[in-house]
């Protein structure tokens, strides 16, 4: 390309972005595993001037934290329940909006609308469409959605208030999580179906095979490398759940009767970096690490054998 | 003698066909009709699911509190009441919140596309020692989330002794790897023989970078801006932890702050006027550059 006695000019286009990834980038990789094995490393003791010797203290106080498996098993159920089903309706979605013209282009739209919304802000419209309004044992209101359940015969629900239990409050956050979703994997998943050759499709219909048929055999096959990113990429989201759930519970990160039932590993590390205890949010952030790493690890290896590229 | 009846028999043969491929092409013509109206039902049913929650955030936010409290609600305001949204502004303090996220918006927009474009040129165009392990070390660092870097972050802007400033709010997040890597793959198409000759002609690197570079990656250019704008919008955690005080708290934490208690007490309409008023300008943005946005995230698959 061009000669090498521009050298110093690369590295000198190149030396904000060196600079300041060394800083925010570099730096914190090393010392958040650094202070992962330093016993009980904490902000107030460092200044003290206090020294931490090399261990496995943190990791110890994380998991016998008494906590940590609701935490887990609040992160890995939103994850489970919400990957395949907003997969599976957006892979729904998608196929039906291919197979039409006329509103394809507006329908595209108004599903990408949900996208570009604050996921704080909207969380907060979905808590006030499931929330009940007035005291435990009257309602003024039983909100929007008990409303609508009503209509349809059914018994309300108290779905986040104060005695709901705790699989209404799942089932808000898969509600909100999945509507969340649809965009970003509708949007990839209908631009893999576009480019899919029209010709498999008329050597189908030559062959007048079903639609079916067509479906698993022709369109899941190619689409296959599309599927893995967006179970991949939701996967790895799904681990790192907490904006979401503050959008409708706010911090106490559960009903007013049980702050906390919600929390996720990412709330955890947050919590315990704002009390100072930044060896143990150190810690658990490398778990989460090692969990997020392993799971997709697993969905490779399960797409080597499930891809077709 | 031989042959008439063969005739015959053909003639009937084919009509039988004809008539068979009409009544399977009706039939055919009737299911595909059945099918189309089954997939635009659905889809206009999912359409409304989506578009419920702004619907009612925008009839809540007209109403009263008394008639938003009604057991069965009405689906368009009796009267309508727009000082919902003058109390939100007040209640919330928009008006400092916006101007507090538009700076760091703006400024971190700015720094941002400075820094990526340079980084990528010099990437896409520039010949130097380590280029590709460099390159490659940068990708390795997008792997890894995003919480294992703020545990350090945090530690180091406070021995910085920035908590509580816009640097802080605006600084650590300016190189983006994606972004770099997304517009070397755009610098990388345009032809080498441009720059070969611009150097021929003598022009200097940042001109022939103004003048041909930029433009052609226009596309691409905008639609990080945008990413990064509404980044900077959505952006709750790190804002909260290190600058939520009054003088530099963002639109998101303010919003969050502002209407605490998920029980019984908050002014319901006046809450959802605040929503709205937070979510216009992505609308806005949303309907002007949708174009730009879809392709954006079609290539990053994330959030701001």
């Amino acid at each position: 390309m061009v000669a090498s006695k521009h050298q110093w000019k690369a590295w000198l286009y190149l030396s904000p972005a060196i600079v300041l990834l060394l800083i925010f980038t570099v730096w914190p990789i090393i010392n958040t595993v650094r202070i992962a094995f330093l016993e009980g490393y904490n902000g107030m003791m460092v200044v003290g001037g206090t020294k931490f010797e090399l261990g496995l203290g943190n990791f110890k106080t994380v998991m016998e934290t008494g906590d940590l498996g609701k935490y887990l098993k609040n992160t890995i159920l939103l994850c489970v329940l919400t990957v395949p089903l907003s997969t599976i309706i957006a892979l729904l979605i998608a196929v039906c909006l291919n197979s039409i013209k006329p509103f394809q282009r507006i329908l595209q739209t108004i599903y990408f609308l949900p996208y570009v919304t604050n996921s704080i802000a909207i969380g907060m419209v979905f808590a006030a469409m499931f929330n009940t309004i007035g005291g435990v044992n009257f309602k003024d209101s039983w909100g929007i959605i008990n409303n609508v359940i009503q209509f349809f015969g059914g018994e309300p629900i108290i779905w986040i208030n104060q005695g709901s239990t705790y699989a209404a409050n799942l089932a808000v956050m898969v509600i909100y999580i999945v509507w969340n979703a649809l965009p970003f994997k509708i949007l990839i998943l209908l631009g893999g179906l576009q480019s899919i050759n029209k010709q498999y499709y008329e050597a189908a219909r030559v062959d007048s095979a079903p639609r079916r048929r067509v479906f698993w055999k022709i369109t899941v096959p190619l689409l296959s490398p599309m599927l893995a990113y967006v179970i991949i990429t939701g996967f790895i989201g799904g681990f790192k759940e907490y904006t979401s759930i503050v959008g409708i519970f706010g911090e106490k990160m559960g009903p007013a009767d049980d702050p906390g039932r919600l929390n996720t590993m990412v709330g955890y590390i947050y919590e315990s970096l704002e009390n100072g205890m930044q060896g143990q949010a150190s810690a658990a952030a490398l778990i989460l690490f090692g969990i997020i790493l392993v799971v997709t690890l697993i969905n490779l290896q399960v797409s080597k054998k499930k891809v077709h590229y | 003698m031989n042959n008439v009846p063969s005739n015959v028999q053909k003639k009937g043969l084919k009509a039988m066909n004809e008539k068979d491929v009409k009544k399977e092409t009706e039939k055919s013509k009737i299911t595909k009709f059945l099918v189309q109206t089954v997939i635009y039902l659905f889809l206009f049913i999912i359409a409304i699911i989506v578009i419920f929650p702004f619907y009612y955030m925008i009839i809540s936010s007209l109403k009263d509190l008394a008639e938003y409290k009604r057991s069965v609600p009405t689906l368009w305001p009796e009267t309508i009441h727009f000082s919902n949204y003058s109390k939100a502004f007040e209640t919330a303090n928009l008006g400092v919140l916006f101007k507090n996220t538009l700076y760091v918006g703006v400024v971190s927009t700015v720094l941002s596309l400075v820094i990526t474009v340079i980084s990528a040129f010099a990437f896409a165009r520039l010949e130097f020692k380590g280029k590709n392990v460099l390159f490659a070390g940068l990708l390795a660092t997008m792997m890894i989330p995003g919480e294992l870097f703020t545990i350090t972050n945090y530690i180091t802007v406070t021995k910085l002794d920035w908590l509580e400033t816009y640097k802080v709010l605006i600084i650590p997040f300016l190189v983006s790897v994606f972004y770099i890597y997304l517009l070397k793959q755009n610098f990388m198409q345009i032809p080498n023989e441009l720059y070969l000759a611009a150097k021929v002609d003598g022009t200097s690197d940042l001109k022939y970078l103004w003048k041909v570079m930029i433009p052609l990656a226009l596309p691409t250019l905008i639609s990080i801006t945008i990413l990064k704008m509404m980044g900077a919008w959505n952006s709750y955690v790190w804002p909260r932890l290190v600058a939520n005080d009054e003088a530099h708290r963002m639109i998101t934490n303010g919003l969050r702050n502002a209407f605490t208690a998920t029980d019984g007490q908050t002014d319901y309409p006046v809450q959802m006027a605040a929503v709205a008023i937070v979510s216009a300008p992505l609308f806005l943005v949303f309907i002007f550059l949708r174009k730009y946005i879809m392709k954006g995230v079609s290539r990053s698959g994330i959030k701001g």
